[in-house]
Order: C-alpha cells, then sequence, then structure tokens
C-alpha cells in the first residue's frame, strides 16, 4: 500500500431508499431499504428468481432495470440517475454470474484498460491460474469456474471499494472455492472500508469470506437483516417461506431472528 | 434493415451505386517524376500512404513500387532474387511475359476491362524467382493525387516455384482529391509449392469509384492468402477476385475487413474454384456498416474430389440506416466435396456495452472495443510485420461515424 488514502469520512457506504425497480414493466423489486456500512460484508441470500441479480443490476445501473421509485445513495451522493461507468468510477464493482463472451476482445486488452496503478496482470492472472486466458476472447469458452476466476481477475485489477459478487462459488470445485475466496478477501481487504455484497445459495463461500451480516430477498422484498450464519440455519431448516412467514408476524417467535 | 441471404446458382441482386461513366474522368493529367528517395514526398501524401501501410521509409520492405497517377515514381527491389517494375518495363525486359497478360481476365469480361485494356496507365510486375523466401513484404502503391481523373492500371505478380512472397498494396489518394475512377486489372500467378501472402488496404476519398478485377492462378501445393482491408469512405467499390485453384492440395484464402459509413457502397466478394483434388479454400469477410451499404458475397465452387471449402461473413450493423447483404453461395459439382457455410447479421448487444462499462469503460470506448474486437484480424494469420499494418489501419476506423 502506497500512503494513506484520504477519504470523506462517510460510515454509510451505500444507502438504498424505498427502491422499487420494473423490468419490461414488470415489477422485480419492491420498496427495498438497506444499507451497507464502510467495511461491511453482507451476504445476500434468497431463493432462485426472487430479485438478488436484479437488485445488484439496479445498482449498477444496467438499463433494462428500470427505478419506478427509490433512492440509491452511494457515498453521499445519489446514483439513480449516472451510468454504469459513472458508477464504476465512483468505486462500484460487480462480478458477473453469467458474464457474456466478448468476440475479439482479449482478456489481457480489457484488464490493461482497467486496471489500476501497479498491477501486474501478468502475475495476477498466475495466481487465478489464467495465464493461458489472458490473450483470449473473454469468456470465448471458459467453463463455469474459469468465469469465476476471470470476473475477480477483472475486480481485482479495477479495485473497487464496494463489490458485488453474484453467486461467486457457483459451478467452482472445492479446491477452488479456497482461491475464490482468497481473491474475494484481498479485494475486500485492500481498503479498510472496502465493503462487499455476496449472493451466495448455498453459503459455502462463507466459510471463506466472513460475511458480518446477512439479508434475505423473497418475492422482489427485503425480508431480513441480521446474522448471516442464523438466517443460513434457519432457512436450512424451515426454507425461505419461513422469512416470510416471520417478518409478517410477530419477531419473537421460533426461531430467534434479529428483525428490521 | 438486414438480410442474410443465400442463393445457389441464381444471379445476385445487382448493387445500385449508380452508372460510372467512364468518360467522365480526366484522362490527361499532370506526369510526376522518377523519385529515389521517397522521404521526398510531400508530408500529406506519405501520411496517406502510410495510412493505406505504405511506409515511405522502406523500413522493413523488401522493395517499393510507386505510381502516382499515370506515373512510375519509384520502382526498386532491396533485396536479390526479387523483382520489381513497371507492368511496362516487364513486358519489354521479359518477352515471355505475354503469356501471362491478360491470361486469366478476359479483356472483354465488362466496361472496366476494355477500358483498361484501351488505354492501359501502367501497373506493377512484382516477381519473386524460384525458391526465394521474403523476409520483408515488397510493397507497392497506387496512389490518385489529381482530383477528377481516371486511374488503368494492369499488375502481374508471380511467385515462381517454391517461392515465399509477401506483398502490401496500398490504394490511396491525396487529401485533396475528391472524386476519382480507379481500375486495377490484377493477375497473380503462385507456382508449385509457392506461397504469396497479398495484403491490400484501400484509403481512398468519399467520392471515388473503384474497380478492382483480380484473378490467381494457384498450381499444386501453392497457397494464396489474400487480405483486403477497407475502413475509409468510397463512394463505390466493387469486386469479386477469383481463384483458381488448378493443382492438387493448393490453397486460397480470402479475408475481408469492411467498414461502410454513411455514403459508402461496398460490393466485394471472393470466389474460388477448385478445380484440383484436395485443394482447400477459405472465405472469410466481417462487414461493418456505420450507414453505409455493404454486400459481402463469397463463391465457392468444388470441382475436384477431397476438397474442402469454408465460408464465413460476419456482420455487424451501427446505424439505424444501412444494409449488409450477406451472399454466401456453394456449388458442389462432384461427389465427395466437403463445403459449409455460416453468415450472421446482427447489432452490437446491449449487455455486451454494458458489461464493458460495468468494468469503467464508456459507452463508446465499450462499443469501439466491441467493433475493433468485430475487426479482429488476428483471425487472418498474418506475419507479424502485415498485422502492425493492419491493426494500424483497424486502429484508425471512424468510431464515431454513424453511431
Amino acid at each position: 500500500m502506497n500512503g494513506v488514502n484520504i477519504r470523506k469520512p462517510a460510515d454509510k457506504m451505500l444507502r438504498i431508499e424505498n427502491l422499487t425497480v420494473e423490468i419490461s414493466g414488470r415489477e422485480v423489486l419492491t420498496d427495498i431499504n438497506l444499507e451497507i456500512k464502510n467495511g461491511q460484508r453482507m451476504a445476500l441470500l434468497g431463493p432462485n428468481g426472487s430479485g438478488k441479480t436484479s437488485l445488484l443490476m439496479a445498482i449498477m445501473g444496467f438499463s433494462n432495470y428500470k427505478i419506478i421509485r427509490g433512492n440509491i445513495i452511494f457515498k453521499g451522493k445519489r446514483i439513480n440517475d449516472l451510468s454504469v461507468d459513472e458508477r464504476v468510477r465512483l468505486g462500484l464493482g460487480i462480478m458477473f454470474q453469467r458474464p457474456p463472451t466478448i468476440r475479439g476482445v482479449k482478456t489481457r486488452q480489457m484488464i490493461d484498460l482497467i486496471k489500476r496503478d501497479g498491477f501486474d496482470t501478468d502475475q495476477e492472472a498466475g495466481e487465478l491460474n489464467l495465464r493461458a486466458f489472458l490473450d483470449r476472447d473473454i469468456n470465448l469458452g471458459f467453463s463455469g469456474g474459469e468465469i469465476k476466476r476471470s470476473e475477480l481477475l477483472q475486480l481485482l485489477a479495477g479495485s473497487p471499494e464496494l463489490s458485488f459478487f453474484d453467486e461467486p462459488e457457483s459451478g467452482v470445485d472445492l479446491e477452488n472455492i479456497i482461491l475464490v475466496g482468497r481473491i474475494m478477501n484481498r479485494i475486500l481487504n485492500k481498503h479498510k472500508d472496502n465493503a462487499g455484497l455476496i449472493i451466495t445459495h448455498t453459503g459455502y463461500i462463507l466459510d471463506y469470506v466472513k460475511a458480518d451480516s446477512g439479508c434475505v430477498i423473497v418475492g422482489g422484498r427485503l425480508h431480513c437483516v441480521g446474522d448471516p450464519m442464523t438466517i443460513l440455519e434457519t432457512v436450512k431448516k424451515h426454507g425461505y417461506e419461513w422469512c416470510v412467514i416471520c417478518k409478517s408476524k410477530k419477531p419473537k417467535q421460533e426461531p430467534p431472528l434479529r428483525v428490521k | 434493415m438486414v438480410r442474410d441471404m443465400q442463393k445457389q446458382k441464381t444471379k445476385t441482386r445487382t448493387p445500385s451505386p449508380g452508372k460510372i461513366n467512364i468518360e467522365s474522368y480526366k484522362a490527361k493529367v499532370k506526369s510526376w517524376g522518377y523519385l529515389e528517395n521517397l522521404q521526398k514526398l510531400g508530408s500529406g501524401q506519405k501520411e496517406n500512404m502510410l495510412s493505406a501501410g505504405i511506409d515511405p521509409s522502406q523500413k522493413g520492405r523488401s522493395g517499393t513500387y510507386l505510381q502516382m497517377d499515370h506515373s512510375v515514381v519509384h520502382s526498386k527491389s532491396l533485396y536479390p532474387g526479387l523483382e520489381v517494375m513497371s507492368i511496362s518495363q516487364a513486358l519489354k525486359k521479359h518477352e515471355w511475359l505475354n503469356n501471362y497478360f491478360w491470361k486469366v481476365i478476359s479483356i472483354e469480361a465488362d466496361d472496366f476491362t476494355k477500358q483498361a485494356q484501351r488505354q492501359p496507365h501502367q501497373g506493377y510486375f512484382l516477381r519473386a524467382l524460384p525458391g526465394v523466401k521474403t523476409v520483408y513484404p515488397l510493397q507497392a502503391c497506387l496512389f490518385i493525387n489529381e482530383n477528377n481523373i481516371i486511374q488503368n492500371v494492369h499488375n502481374i505478380i508471380i511467385a515462381e516455384e517454391g517461392s515465399d512472397l509477401e506483398v502490401i498494396t496500398g490504394c490511396a489518394a491525396a487529401g485533396d482529391v475528391r472524386r476519382g475512377l480507379h481500375i486495377g486489372i490484377s493477375e497473380f500467378y503462385v507456382k508449385k509449392g509457392a506461397k504469396l501472402t497479398f495484403t491490400m488496404i484501400h484509403n481512398w476519398a468519399e467520392d471515388v469509384a473503384v474497380r478492382p478485377r483480380t484473378a490467381t492462378l494457384v498450381e499444386e501445393g501453392g497457397a494464396f492468402l489474400s487480405n483486403y482491408i477497407c475502413l475509409k469512405p468510397v463512394k463505390t467499390l466493387q469486386m469479386c477476385p477469383k481463384a483458381e485453384l488448378v493443382g492438387g492440395g493448393a490453397l486460397a484464402r480470402y479475408n475481408s475487413i469492411l467498414f461502410a459509413s454513411s455514403g459508402t457502397h461496398l460490393d466485394v466478394g471472393s470466389r474460388v474454384i477448385l478445380k484440383a483434388e484436395a485443394s482447400r479454400a477459405e472465405v472469410i469477410s466481417r462487414a461493418v456498416s456505420a450507414g453505409g451499404h455493404i454486400i459481402a458475397r463469397g463463391h465457392l465452387i468444388g470441382e475436384a474430389k477431397g476438397i474442402k471449402a469454408h465460408l464465413e461473413c460476419r456482420g455487424l450493423m451501427l446505424a439505424e440506416k444501412g444494409l449488409i447483404d450477406a451472399i454466401p453461395e456453394l456449388e458442389g459439382n462432384v461427389k465427395g466435396v466437403e463445403m459449409s457455410h455460416e453468415a450472421a447479421v446482427g447489432k452490437i448487444a446491449r449487455d455486451e456495452i454494458e458489461y464493458l462499462m460495468a468494468r469503467g469503460l464508456s459507452q463508446d470506448e465499450a462499443q469501439a472495443a466491441i467493433v475493433r474486437g468485430f475487426l479482429d484480424t488476428s483471425i487472418m494469420g498474418l506475419p507479424e510485420v502485415l498485422q502492425k499494418e493492419v491493426d494500424k489501419a483497424v486502429a484508425t476506423y471512424p468510431v464515431g461515424e454513424g453511431l
């Protein structure tokens, strides 16, 4: 690390207020309220199709995800109307679950365009067992695990303050989960204020990347923010339906969860 | 508008760039003196030549032929075993050359071939002697320096047996040239076991009409690799170079990279007639329309057993206006041929642009990266020095136009 990163003291890195989002006229997220503090690592849980990826894509500013109402505030600035790249330049970054193939654009070219000073592309690619992939078209013919590692390499090169990880462990074998976890930690630990939001189905990745909080989205609504391991155990035992019941009923009954 | 069609043995639609009136161009032009030192060219001229892959410093070149309008301004080989001269000089020097002159192209083919025969204005003769392998390419430049003129050239390249010859030809116009007509007759001969890599970069002007007429004869075990790049505006360009593979195991490969901004009409095809057993052909084109009209043709004719031929045409539409016609044709005339084609025309996917934007590239940068990637020339398998020239040409393509 060179020097001290001087930053405006804002302990809330991301604040989402009443966020409602549509895709082609269909509401996929409803009145989401969520906060991610500086240095926080939050697990984002929920069944398939519940809106987890939509939340990340809406925060990133993808054009298919239309904000109907609500605010996205990043480092104290409302970013609703910023383009994707402007948000990235402010400090957001994402590891995609299923990125597109870009023919003719080599992974190395991409990294050279986005990397921060001092990033050693070959060395870092070597650490991710991706050296042979640097001179291949981005994602062309990559396996599931290779895509994850290539996404992480790009994220590492861009060094975001707030990183979104969309199912970092899906399609990755056990050995490589350790590697994926290690790189995620490097991205998150680069600066003490760096924060992360991690979508996980299984929770396996949380064995390697410690999350200090968790939240649950079911049917496009945020149902719970609390201890990630407690949430996971509850979901394993009772399923996500419980989260819906738990929120609608008094939170005192079993299982005990801290509900906002 | 997007069309992707496949036609068999039918005449394809004729393009509509407007009829070219040959008589409307000036045939009497100023002549230019011979230049021993190409560095004495004007800086604007040098720049335009450079953007067509022609390096006046001759660094990394085996020799140069430069023709300005109708005058041979420079013609010299720097490498033993290579001949570089004007076609008139060559016809005087080599009596046998008459056997190569108007042999694979018929004078009667069309108005332009007739015109080139009636009123010839030089052209180049390039030859690699048997077994000679070049390290650096020869370069040939046909330059239009005066506005509103006609330039009819006749070129011959011979790669003698076992030779390996690389040629870069750049055709360009001076900065103040708006209008002109270039007719180029090119007859190439690839002898037994020889290899000719021919890369042509066009850098004309917005109101120039271009009619190249090219044919190549490839003998046994010979290889003809043709690369064509046209990224700059031109009014109308129509060509369909033809290769005849007459010897067993002969190979022809055509790669074309085309970019048409609004007002540009390109009708570019490649035709390979596979006449000998086990001969192979590949035709690959990448066409980008930013408002212009591109017809990308490919025509493979299999006439011998055990031949293999593939045709691939991809088109990318950047603007609402414009048109790309991909017209692949396959003809198999005997049993045991293996021929295939793929064609696709589409626009840039929004998710690809946003993916790159999610890494911090602006929308324009993302679009440019995708278009450059689409025009990726590494598919051509070019020698390094040629690859650099082509990359330079692609890097300067007009990204903002029509977007």
